[in-house]
């Protein structure tokens, strides 16, 4: 009794140790790059190739809030010096498509609580959720037919034959080129920019759940055979079940996959969600709003990954590799 | 060809062995290999791996098969099993020939099969279920079997949580839960230390005790291939090929107690006559190929002998 209280105490203990240590990583893996773009951004003497003008001096077509390259800058004083007139005044500065942290928090802060400028337009969050709901229907879609496709195809080496070589042609065809065909089928709304989520990952989703399934046990499948397993519920009792944690695993991947053809894919027809966002702001140099924009799909994309990480080492406990995640 | 081993062979029986082994004669055939063949097209070619096996089991006999490395043992049993189709001959199992894989020949593997997605008990429901049987059934049958072996509190466990010697125990259960006619284990104790290893021996006769079932075991371990059966079946290499038929003369009850006595030893001394002749140098195929060349990765005057 004593003897298993001490080590379920003790592996406890590690246990949460581990966490913490595991925790520490993660969060030291964020924290170097974020400190780079810190020195970058506060420490002058770093990077700072532009001068902000604070007064103009005697420079004609200077104006205090411009940024100038250091040299022209450099040049103007020297001139102004010889020409004995005001001297212009600046302080080094960073290129204007880099924002310093603390602006990026800024405009991260206020997309959420500041209406846009313009009454008609869509709020960051808005055109957020629209992104999430093309990528949703467009994962959906892809899902409904390549998982049973390629659990088939690994199952069956007839079915395999029949539509692999197609597939591995077609993987290779980019997604985006199709997209002028989707918009001419389809219309210039939401449709087209789904149908290209759904070409650019079915095709892959296929082949990768065809070889998952292949790389089930065969022992596994030999046992069932002995076990007087029949052909349909060797695939609903067996296969299916065997290569769940996998396919979860596989399916996870491509969700990271639907993720980077999104902004292609609202390119095309009417632009939308973040992508109009992204390049709207772009379009009038507010690049802190840009940052903001794209830290949010990376945080909303991470996020996801890790709560379905969470949920997948609950709905499979029996699978050991994740436990290593 | 009798060996003198002290003042006993292996075909000396005792009357109560000879008896006994009457007695199995009287019992029906079981299962029957006639002129068994087996030909594996591969890329490399066609591998001959059994010709022409002939033998007859009778009901409830324990029938070890013994062979160098790559005799065809493992294929003489997924064939049996029906999960490898013969090229020639035929095998019948209570007279009727065998097509495919099937619930009246159980099986366990020598690597874990357990479906590691289930827990215990849901692995060794998962025959009965598969052949019809409702819910409440299998679990009642499942829960039985899983006290014979000894793992009723593992009920709920996954296979994962279980060590090696728990696995193998659930998967005979899961087998022998089916009731079949036969149980095939290709060398199912071959990972497990040597102690683990004995109690499962132990255990295993134990339940053949009690159970109406006969096994054909799969083995490498002579000593354990003379401890479990009433025959053993000695195949030769390239092609795989019956050698001979040896009848143990070790009475029954077996215990841990008899692995050094005469018969034990005489039967053993016979097994290595068979599998390891006395001309060294014909060795198997696939050794004859490895030649390995030492190179020194030490000073010269770092020596460990
Ligand atoms: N699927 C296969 N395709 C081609 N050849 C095979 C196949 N399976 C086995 N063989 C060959 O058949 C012969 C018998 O193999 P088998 O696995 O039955 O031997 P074994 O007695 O079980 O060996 P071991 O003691 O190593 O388990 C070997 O020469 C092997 O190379
Ligand atoms: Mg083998």
């Amino acid at each position: 009794m004593f003897g298993t209280g001490m080590s379920n105490v003790s592996g406890w203990l590690s246990k949460s140790l581990m966490a913490r240590r595991h925790a520490l990583q993660v969060l030291g893996s964020f924290l170097l790059p974020l400190l780079i773009w810190c020195a970058v951004s506060y420490l002058p003497f770093i990077w700072h190739p532009k001068m902000l003008v604070e007064v103009p001096g005697g420079v004609d077509y200077f104006r205090a809030g411009m940024l100038v390259d250091k040299s022209v800058f450099q040049d103007e004083l020297t001139s102004m010096q010889a020409q004995n007139l005001e001297l212009p005044q600046g302080k080094p500065a960073n290129p204007i498509y880099l924002p310093a942290p603390h602006e990026v928090a800024k405009a991260f802060y206020t997309a959420f609580t500041k209406a846009p400028e313009q009454k008609d337009l869509p709020w960051l969050h808005e055109s957020l959720w629209h992104s999430v709901t093309i990528i949703f229907w467009g994962f959906l879609i892809s899902s409904l037919i390549g998982v049973p496709l390629g659990i088939l195809s690994g199952t069956y080496s007839s079915m395999a034959r029949l539509n692999e070589p197609f597939i591995e042609f077609f993987r290779y065809l980019p997604a985006p080129a199709f997209g002028a065909l989707a918009v001419a089928v389809l219309g210039i709304y939401d449709a087209p920019k789904i149908s290209i989520i759904v070409i650019g990952t079915l095709f892959q989703q296929i082949l990768i759940i065809a070889n998952t399934t292949r790389k089930l046990d065969p022992t596994i499948v030999e046992a069932a055979l002995t076990l007087g397993t029949g052909r349909l519920r060797m695939l609903s009792r067996v296969v299916v079940p065997g290569i769940l944690p996998d396919l979860y695993r596989d399916q996870r991947i491509l969700l990271g996959w639907a993720w980077t053809y999104l902004i292609v894919a609202e390119l095309i027809g009417t632009s939308s969600g973040i992508t109009w966002f992204i390049t709207q702001q772009a379009r009038y140099q507010h690049f802190d709003n840009v940052y903001a924009a794209i830290m949010m799909i990376g945080i909303i994309g991470f996020g996801m990954d890790i709560l379905l990480g969470k949920l997948g080492r609950r709905l499979f406990p029996w699978d050991r590799s994740q436990k290593k995640e | 060809m009798t060996i003198d081993t002290g003042n006993k062979t292996y075909l000396q029986q005792s009357d109560a062995v000879r008896a006994r082994f009457d007695k199995i004669r009287q019992r029906e055939v079981i299962l029957e290999a006639r002129h068994l063949g087996k030909k594996y097209i591969s890329a490399q070619g066609e591998v001959e791996a059994l010709r022409d096996i002939n033998f007859e089991i009778h009901r409830r006999e324990i029938v070890c098969v013994v062979g160098p490395s790559g005799c065809g043992k493992s294929t003489l049993v997924r064939t049996l099993a029906g999960l490898e189709k013969h090229s020639s001959g035929e095998m019948l199992l209570d007279g009727k020939p065998v097509t495919g894989p099937g619930q009246d020949r159980g099986m366990v593997f020598q690597g874990y099969s357990l479906f590691p997605w289930l827990t215990v008990k849901k692995n060794v429901m998962f025959g009965p279920e598969m052949n019809g049987a409702s819910h409440d059934m299998a679990e009642r049958d499942a829960l039985l079997w899983l006290e014979l072996v000894g793992l009723d509190k593992f009920a709920n466990a996954y296979p994962h949580q279980l060590s090696g010697g728990m696995r193998q125990r659930v998967a005979i259960a899961r087998a022998l839960v089916n009731q079949p006619r036969i149980l095939l284990m290709d060398e199912p104790f071959g990972a497990l230390d040597a102690q683990t290893r004995i109690k499962m021996q132990t255990n295993l006769l134990d339940i053949w005790r009690n159970v109406d079932i006969t096994i054909v075991f799969i083995t490498h371990d002579l000593d354990e291939a003379i401890f479990l059966a009433d025959r053993i079946l000695v195949l030769k290499a390239h092609p795989g090929e019956v050698q001979e038929m040896i009848e143990v003369p070790v009475p029954r009850p077996r215990s841990t107690a008899q692995f050094g006595g005469p018969e034990f030893r005489a039967t053993k001394q016979r097994l290595e006559e068979l599998i390891h002749p006395p001309v060294q140098h014909e060795e198997n195929e696939d050794e004859k190929a490895i030649k390995p060349h030492l190179l020194r990765f030490t000073h010269v005057t770092d020596n460990v002998e």
